[in-house]
């Protein structure tokens, strides 16, 4: 199975990347023969092995539910790209 | 011996003797950092430097501080350091000051040490010859003309030419492993969840893991001392005692038992590169090992397992990239989408690119289970071969990668560069413990040999790299300074 540029460039807009004409052709190429690597796994039985979560098998540690942080917001907002009244600016999206 | 062939145990020596201060051993690097055409570092931290050393000085003078106080280091740059720009040398984060310390970059301040500045690195981890950095390509200290490996390529180059007496690195797939054997240096990564993640800006989540790279093992011991540790602020780290990592190095390896997997040793290895590896192996032996061949069978399956994983990973991971909060934002944007859009597209590289294209593809509706369920069941038959073969010996060696460093440049596929990673991304996979230690050279070009332990034991293969370098001095050879 491989891709067509169409679907390449569907698969980069679900990722919210523009791809020029140029790019789409070659990552169209690219993408093929990484998926073809890919398709060796098809031929290993992987019937009733578990997939592996975590490379220790650990489970998620809780912790108390407390506030732990401090209200960094000012200097977090510092290196912002376009913020204001504490909040982060970005183009309307409502009218 | 030059001041800068030191190791950390000699400097720190030094130090504490009077020899010459932090401030001077500081501007001595800082120096050889400015004359340097490596492109080791995005960043030199010069003026904080020299205020880390004159505090460490002033510690020193009072009796005061450790053995790590005021020796000075080269910093990854996907590391977290507060006020200084860390860029994980994406052009994403080139506008990125920190405004926060990963929890290494925490633990190395508080134990006195010196940054230097942040090392050159592939963009977000991706890649295996540092020839994706935004910040340009770095080169190998022992032929300029050489990728120095990646994706720790910054921080190997900057150990292996002396600007800087150790380095930190991270290793997702054989990050610190590969760039320490293609510059000649010693590299360890640690088990996973043995160091905090909490900082490190992540690639692939349950593969990341940060480890020392110095000149011997003796000084990744001394290093991995204070990296490592149980972080509550990382999710994933273990809760687990940190050793004295140099508490064993002394201990004889009279009767340790060495696995060959023979899968390691076959169709694409270079043959000066396995004659290297044989030749360290066989010095083991006169030391009092014995050699025993193991099987890996599903490690030939590493490079599609790995090379779906790590993207899906990375595709999620790197989805907070979007232009809003931090990091680059493209100019103009007509709305929220094209902000999006422009900004990922302008703002991440090709390989990165295609990583995340990958992931999406690879997490989506009706892809899911067939590519990444798939290879995390395969990535669970990769550890249970270890497991086996952890029966039967102490500890595996192989190869680190199939050939020496290649010319920069001359790699283009992307297939082509996963194929390098052969030998690296099983102990990721499985999340054990891998160390590069120099093994010899081909065609005056640093070979490695990999040391692969079994959960937890650092020390363990501390000792062995050490034991081996007591006897072999592959570790203090230098490249030629240019006059």
């Amino acid at each position: 199975m491989s891709l067509s540029e169409e679907q390449v460039g569907q698969i980069a807009y679900l990722a919210r990347l523009s791809l020029s004409s140029d790019e789409l052709q070659s990552n169209t190429k690219d993408l093929n023969s990484i998926l073809s690597l890919a398709e060796q796994l098809a031929q290993i039985d992987t019937d009733n092995i578990t997939p592996m979560a975590h490379p220790l098998h650990m489970t998620q540690r809780l912790r108390k539910d407390k506030v732990t942080e401090e209200d960094q917001s000012e200097s977090f907002q510092e290196i912002a790209p376009q913020t204001g009244k504490r909040h982060y600016l970005v183009p309307t999206v409502i009218e | 011996m030059s001041i800068h062939n030191k190791t950390i145990a000699q400097l720190s020596q030094g130090l504490k003797a009077g020899d010459f201060s932090s401030v001077e051993l500081t501007q001595h690097y800082l120096d050889r950092i400015n004359t340097s055409d490596l492109n080791a570092f995005i960043t030199v931290t010069d003026e904080l430097a020299m205020k880390q050393a004159q505090a460490a000085d002033d510690k020193i003078a009072k009796g005061a501080g450790n053995i790590l106080t005021g020796i000075p280091y080269a910093h990854k740059d996907i590391f977290c350091t507060n006020g200084v720009k860390t860029s994980a040398g994406s052009k994403m984060l080139d506008n990125f000051i920190s405004p926060y310390d990963a929890t290494v970059s925490h633990k190395l301040n508080q134990a006195d040490l010196v940054m230097l500045g942040k090392a050159n690195m592939d963009e977000f981890a991706m890649g295996s010859s540092n020839e994706n950095s935004y910040f340009g390509d770095v080169k190998n200290p022992w032929n300029e003309n050489k990728i120095p490996g990646g994706s720790s390529g910054g921080s190997a180059a900057a150990v292996a030419g002396r600007l800087a007496p150790f380095a930190t690195g991270t290793d997702t797939g054989g990050s610190i492993r590969q760039p320490a054997s293609l510059c000649g240096i010693t590299g360890l990564k640690p088990t996973y969840g043995r160091v905090s993640r909490y900082g490190m800006i992540a690639y692939a989540s349950s593969l990341d893991q940060a480890g020392p790279m110095t000149q011997t093992a003796h000084d990744a011991a001394l290093v991995l001392n204070v990296m490592a540790g149980f972080d509550e602020k990382d999710s994933t780290s273990t809760e687990r005692d940190v050793e004295d990592y140099t508490a064993s190095l002394n201990d004889s390896i009279k009767g340790l038992t060495i696995g060959l997997p023979k899968e390691f040793f076959s169709e694409g290895l270079d043959d000066e590169v396995a004659s290297q590896v044989m030749a360290a192996v066989k010095e083991f032996e006169s030391m009092g090992a014995t050699v025993k061949e193991v099987s890996l069978p599903n490690s030939a399956y590493a490079i599609p397992t790995y090379y779906i994983v790590a993207p899906c990973e990375c595709s999620s991971n790197l989805s907070r990239l979007d232009g809003v909060r931090y990091g680059y934002r493209c100019d103009d944007p007509k709305d929220l989408e094209d902000l999006y859009l422009r900004s990922r597209s302008e703002g991440f590289g090709e390989e990165v690119k295609r990583r995340i294209m990958i992931g999406a593809y690879a997490l989506s509706a009706g892809y899911y289970d067939a590519y990444y369920l798939k290879a995390q069941k395969t990535r669970h038959l990769i550890s249970e071969d270890f497991k086996k073969a952890f029966k039967d010996v102490d500890v595996i060696m192989g190869p680190v990668s199939p050939t020496t460093a290649f010319d920069l440049g001359s790699v283009k596929d992307p297939v082509s560069m996963y194929l390098a990673d052969i030998y690296t991304l099983s102990a990721n996979l499985a999340g054990l413990p891998g160390m590069s230690i120099p093994a010899g050279f081909s065609q005056n070009l640093p070979v490695g040999l990999q040391l692969i332990g079994n959960y937890w034991s650092e020390s363990k293969l501390l000792n062995i790299a050490h034991q081996f370098q007591q006897q072999t001095d592959w570790h203090t050879q230098t490249p030629e300074e240019k006059g």
